[in-house]
């Protein structure tokens, strides 16, 4: 008895305190100067990554002679937009944008669609067989995307999907990282839930959209997030599969804005660099934990 | 539908009760081997229902399986039959020249070269964000003030559109008007032409990637350094292992699992990178920075040799999947001190 209970405090123990504060009670307290040292180098971490995003923002707002200038001028002598209505006006990146919208929006629910499906199977539906399809799905995982493109490019254009969103999108809706995600996840759910909505008469379909989907939620939004960040900055099969500028999405809508400006107007590429980049920083701040999480349990499995 | 709803109640059932029925003939019957395919004889609805969960389970997975069979298995292998063809992508008929893309690849100069671009990029990239990535891994993993938003933006860069990293580099390493300038104006140099000189470029664009990759590898380590075990920790101050002496013998071994994974999914991605190349070199200027994936773009879409490109895919894709295989091979072998 006493043991359990010994046992108990234990585990207790060891689960409590979350990894947040376990640096802090590690060993006797940290000098002063080490902790100086220490912050000193978190500020250099700071600095590796901030100055340049700095260096990114601060230049897309600065005025043509501001960033023209030697001795360097870090901070801008005043805030102006110029440098993105003039980037929208050279290129269309209103095209751009609703064609990034476009195919971001509807590749991710297709790929989630397809991995929710695909994942509920794996995990609720009996079939003798089923190791195998998992292994060929999860085995894709391996294949170097780069080494398909050719072969792609073939079969869309013998689809007659060049140039089209059907090309940017149907391509690229294959889900294996997600879909394994989102197995893992499922695979923790109760199975007495559903087996009691099985005995309410509850067939699969509906088992899957009112229990499953619902109590995975956590993990499907991870998983949407992941996807579309992937979507949002994919670069090659856009550009190789598109060809007017009506059809770009916005990062090649970059390389267009690049070779059009040349190297003598970088206030106007910075800020085609922000159009870009923003959508996926905001994003990123507001989800990070989520992102964060789902990335790093992919690494750790 | 009330048809529907009724099947799977006694199916569900078969399985428990074909149980019972098995050990209350056990005793009795000899033939308790050949029990279960007798159950499944026996019961036509069990039969019915391990049909219908076959015909739902194909119809849930096939949506994926074949965009993954079409998108990724075919090409991969199409890709290969490729590089023994002469072609161009509209010639009606691709010319068979057997391994001559193959014998034209490797007795080609530029080919070596690339290939050492591809390993000095992959392997800089890689070892680079890795020791660079461990070392802020670590210090975040004190916790002294600003580490949270440390990892912030430490991770920030690696949401970023490649294509917009590359061009912000690029403007950073502007000798006229980017940071650079002014980093090599403290050490009273002048900034080399790093993009439009055949001796910088390949390291413009190396340098690129490994920041953009460095924030993922920093922000993994710092995860996996919170999870060590903490009793290990203790139990070696007390034996008095401190600082670098505990790191070396004790974070970096418990660690070896993950620095192994980020190795191999670092040269996996590295080897494939594409938009930080073409957005700021192009593979230029020459060859000087051009590597195995910006060749296979090249060749294919620029100058249509789809023989030579894909030859060069087929030889990513086994570089590749070699890689691969070690990480499966010895990927598991995790090094374990809780026995």
């Amino acid at each position: 008895m006493s043991t359990l209970t010994v046992d108990k405090d234990a585990l207790a123990g060891a689960a409590e305190p979350a990894p947040r504060n376990r640096g802090r009670d590690r060993g006797p307290r940290r000098p002063a100067w080490k902790t100086g040292l220490l912050m000193g180098a978190v500020l250099a971490t700071i600095a590796i990554f901030l100055v340049p995003l700095f260096w990114l923002f601060s230049s897309s707002m600065k005025p043509h002679q501001d960033i023209y200038s030697w001795p360097l001028r870090w901070l801008p002598r005043e805030l102006t937009f110029e440098n993105f209505t003039e980037a929208w006006g050279s290129a269309p990146f209103d095209r751009f944008f609703l064609n990034s919208i476009i195919t971001t929006g509807v590749g991710t629910l297709l790929e989630i669609t397809l991995a929710i499906l695909c994942a509920y199977a794996f995990v609720f539906v009996d079939f003798r067989f089923k190791k195998i399809a998992f292994v060929l799905i999860i085995g894709s995982l391996m294949l170097p995307g780069h080494v398909t493109l050719i072969v792609n490019y073939i079969t869309v254009a013998n689809l007659g999907w060049l140039n089209s969103y059907a090309g940017l999108i149907l391509p690229g809706i294959a889900s294996a990282f997600a879909m394994f995600l989102l197995f893992q996840y499922m695979r923790t759910i109760d199975k007495d839930i559903l087996q009691a909505a099985e005995i309410d008469g509850a067939g699969h379909i509906r088992r899957m959209l009112t229990i499953v989907v619902p109590l995975s939620s956590p993990m499907i939004l991870t998983a949407t997030l992941i996807v579309m960040v992937g979507k949002w900055n994919e670069y090659v099969w856009p550009l190789i599969v598109t060809s007017t500028a009506d059809m770009r999405t916005l990062p090649i809508g970059l390389l267009f804005l690049r070779s059009q400006e040349g190297y003598s107007n970088w206030g106007v590429i910075m800020a085609g660099a922000v159009f870009v980049s923003l959508p996926m920083l905001i994003l990123f701040f507001l989800a990070q934990k989520r992102i964060i999480g789902g990335l790093a349990a992919g690494a750790m499995k | 539908m009330s048809l529907a709803v009724r099947t799977p109640r006694p199916g569900q059932q078969a399985p428990a009760g074909s149980d019972t029925k098995g050990s209350s003939a056990g005793p009795s019957a000899p033939q308790a081997p050949p029990r279960r395919s007798e159950a499944r004889r026996r019961s036509p609805q069990r039969r019915r229902r391990v049909r219908r969960d076959a015909l739902l389970f194909g119809a849930l997975i096939a949506p994926n399986l074949i965009a993954i069979i079409v998108f990724s298995y075919y090409p991969a292998l199409y890709n290969i039959g490729l590089s023994f063809f002469e072609w161009d992508f509209v010639s009606p008929s691709p010319e068979w020249v057997g391994l001559g893309n193959y014998t034209d690849l490797f007795t080609d100069a530029s080919f070596g070269q690339i290939l050492m671009n591809t390993l000095i990029f992959t392997g800089v990239s890689v070892i680079g964000s890795l020791v660079l990535g461990l070392l802020l891994g670590s210090v975040l993993a004190t916790k002294v003030p600003f580490t949270g938003f440390a990892q912030t933006m430490a991770f920030a860069p690696h949401m970023l559109p490649g294509a917009a990293v590359g061009i912000l580099w690029l403007f950073m390493f502007d000798p006229n008007y980017g940071l650079s300038r002014w980093a090599f104006s403290l050490f009273g140099a002048d900034s080399p032409a790093w993009t439009t000189t055949s001796d910088w470029s390949l390291w413009a664009i190396t340098i690129a990637y490994t920041w953009q990759r460095l924030g993922f590898v920093t922000v993994i380590c710092y995860t996996a350094i919170l999870d060590l075990p903490k009793d290990l920790y203790e139990a070696a101050a007390l034996d008095g292992a401190h600082g670098w002496k505990l790191f070396r013998h004790l974070t970096l071994p418990l660690l070896s699992p993950i620095t192994f994974f980020l190795s191999i999914t670092g040269i996996i991605s590295a080897a494939q990178a594409f938009d930080i190349i073409s957005i700021m070199t192009s593979g230029g200027p020459g060859t000087s920075s051009s590597t195995l994936s910006w060749m296979v773009y090249e060749e294919a879409f620029q100058k249509f040799d789809i023989g030579t490109a894909s030859a060069a895919a087929t030889v990513l894709l086994v570089i590749l999947l070699i890689i691969t295989y070690v990480q499966v091979r010895y990927g598991d072998k995790k090094v374990n001190y809780d026995s």
